[in-house]
């Protein structure tokens, strides 16, 4: 395992620029903050939808590792568009790459794909998951009629 | 006198590993240290020949395995100038330490009015047991700031304790994470004189490996300590007490081992320290501190504080020069222990902790368990290289290298 199997240069694109990172969205339906407290990792995820039942736009903010960062940089554009069912499923799809399955959607998943590597750095794992959990979460928010959830994550 | 690195090294069967190729530099001594072979050794004599229970057996292995098990109380007693052998309780480690006292002497001992006194610089194991006790019984937890030098606030501690309500003390002796050396002589003294009845705790973890330490001279009540900082193996610590305080406490885990009688509407307690040893305790690892304290005793504890300030003041001074590179914690070599908490601009410590693991350095990143301290540096997580004994001068080259290698990569 070398350190470039884990920082892929598509991955350290997404930390120096990162997509969609910004502190707030205007007119945003959902809210949710994560948080890892075993590195102290926080991450505020807001998303608008639009009329017609698809992801409007997806922003992030916080603080944390490259991994968690640029994964959710390259989150962001994955599932813009999507319709909110779409948009679970690819999370789902890259959840089951980080624990080492085949992903089944490498072209919806776009820059996601570089992360595959990290499935093999356990401890990371959890980092680059933590975008798209959040996202996955603001979905099942919305579903539920509600504006905002946080989650503290305990392990 | 000194010793030599070197040599020294040749004892610790973890330091021969190599990680892909290149030495391994373990510089996270803070977080648990390496096992001289010595002290594995004295673990396998248990196992191999002396294998029974203690403190219950008639025949004669039983019985050794007893007088080497209480031959470590009083290798321990000595090694931390405890008062007495007695006044050593041994428990799993320092965190079950300090729960002891949260719940045999605070949790019965303080109430609504009182205050217990700790500080911003604790680790969670010197912290939540009070909170925790706080929250259901009803005292005022207070705590003292830190400087912008990263020590204690002694004026701002005068003041916390003007009322004279503070019943309890509870402070570390060297910071996890800034590497500070408190000045406990001069807080104790002004707890005692704001309060003549105060009970004192110190959380000895990163001192009892690293410095000197003479429990009865600081004239605390209560001292934890945690083996596997100290060359011992892990599963084993003590609370190192006044025995009057002890004799005084009622028991916190119950069971086995730890009364004197029990009928089915009466039990009566064993003496201290045997009140506090509920069930069989880890008997190879008493075996192995015996083994650690031996080593550390023919090192000598002052050598190896000579050894690490000077190995500190080395590394502080390489990393503040470093680019981009902040350290927190006192510069003065005489005042800080080998904890040394830093941050490298534009690089996240997780990334940094990857990047040093691939030049075969350990070094731990996070939070440290002292969340109360990020928050009051700013911070969510920091790097933190820590120094023993057989640390030297030749691990600071790798640790430099991989911080500057990690800037080029993640600013690129
Ligand atoms: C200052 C301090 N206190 C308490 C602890 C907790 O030690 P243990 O986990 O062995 O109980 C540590 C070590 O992690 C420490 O550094």
């Amino acid at each position: 395992m070398s350190m470039e199997d884990l920082y892929q240069e598509i991955i350290l694109d997404h930390y120096r620029k990162p997509h969609n990172r910004a502190p707030t969205l205007d007119d945003e339906d959902v809210h949710v903050h994560h948080s890892n407290p075993l590195c102290g990792d926080e991450m505020d995820l807001r998303i608008r939808v639009d009329d017609d039942g698809t992801l409007d736009q997806v922003v992030f903010d916080g603080e944390g590792c490259s991994i968690s960062q640029a994964s959710a940089s390259a989150m962001t554009i994955a599932v813009a568009g999507r319709e909110l069912k779409d948009a679970l499923e690819l999370a789902e799809d890259f959840r089951l790459m980080m624990h080492g399955e085949e992903p089944t959607r490498l072209d919806d998943l776009q820059d996601g794909i570089a992360f595959q590597g990290v499935a093999r750095f356990p401890v990371r794992v959890k980092c680059a998951l933590l975008g798209w959990m959040a996202l996955r979460d603001a979905i099942e928010t919305y579903e539920r009629g509600a504006s905002a959830h946080s989650v503290t994550y305990d392990d | 006198m000194s010793f030599d690195v070197a040599t020294l090294r040749k004892e610790f069967p973890t330091l021969q590993q190599e990680v892909d190729g290149r030495r391994l530099v373990y510089l996270d001594s803070a977080a648990s240290s390496q096992t001289p072979r010595r002290v594995l050794d004295a673990m396998d004599e248990y196992y191999e020949h002396l294998r029974a229970n203690v403190e219950r057996g008639v025949y004669r292995i039983s019985e050794q395995a007893t007088a080497r098990y209480e031959r470590a109380r009083t290798r321990l007693a000595d090694f931390v100038g405890a008062p007495s052998p007695d006044g050593v309780v041994f428990t799993k480690n320092v965190t079950e330490a300090m729960n002891l006292v949260a719940y045999s002497w605070v949790r019965r001992q303080l109430g609504p009015g009182d205050a217990l006194l700790t500080t911003e610089m604790e680790h969670h194991a010197n912290f939540v047991p009070w909170w925790h006790a706080a929250q259901e019984v009803g005292f005022e937890l207070r705590s003292i700031p830190i400087t912008d030098a990263f020590e204690l606030d002694l004026d701002a501690a005068r003041e916390l304790m003007a009322d004279g309500n503070v019943r309890f003390l509870a402070v570390t002796h060297v910071s996890n994470v800034l590497g500070t050396i408190n000045p406990l002589e001069d807080l104790i003294a002004m707890a005692r004189e704001a309060n003549p009845e105060v009970v004192v705790t110190v959380d000895g973890a990163q001192a009892v490996p690293h410095l000197p330490v003479d429990v009865a001279g600081l004239d605390c009540d209560f001292y934890g300590v945690t083996v596997h900082k100290m060359c011992g193996p892990t599963g084993l610590g003590a609370l190192i007490a006044k025995p009057e305080q002890l004799e005084a406490m009622p028991p916190f885990l119950t069971g086995g081992s730890m009364i004197l009688d029990v009928s089915l509407d009466q039990v009566t307690w064993n003496h201290a320290p045997h009140r506090f040893e509920a069930g069989t305790p880890p008997i190879a690892e008493a075996f192995g501190l015996e083994a650690a304290c031996d080593f550390l005793d023919e090192l000598g504890m002052a050598n190896v504080r000579a050894h690490e300030e000077a190995l500190v003041g080395t590394f502080v001074e390489a990393l503040t020069a470093a680019e981009g590179v902040t350290v927190y914690g006192p510069t003065d070599p005489s005042k800080r222990s080998g904890a040394i908490s830093f941050a490298v601009d534009g690089v996240h410590p997780h990334d940094l902790g990857a990047m040093l693991d691939g030049y075969g350095v350990c070094i731990r990143v996070g939070h440290h368990c002292a969340k109360p301290l990020m928050r009051t540096l700013g911070v969510n997580a920091t790097a933190r290289a820590s120094l023993y004994l057989y640390n030297d001068t030749d691990d600071l080259a790798p640790l430099l290298d991989g911080i500057a290698e990690a800037r080029s990569f993640f600013a690129r």
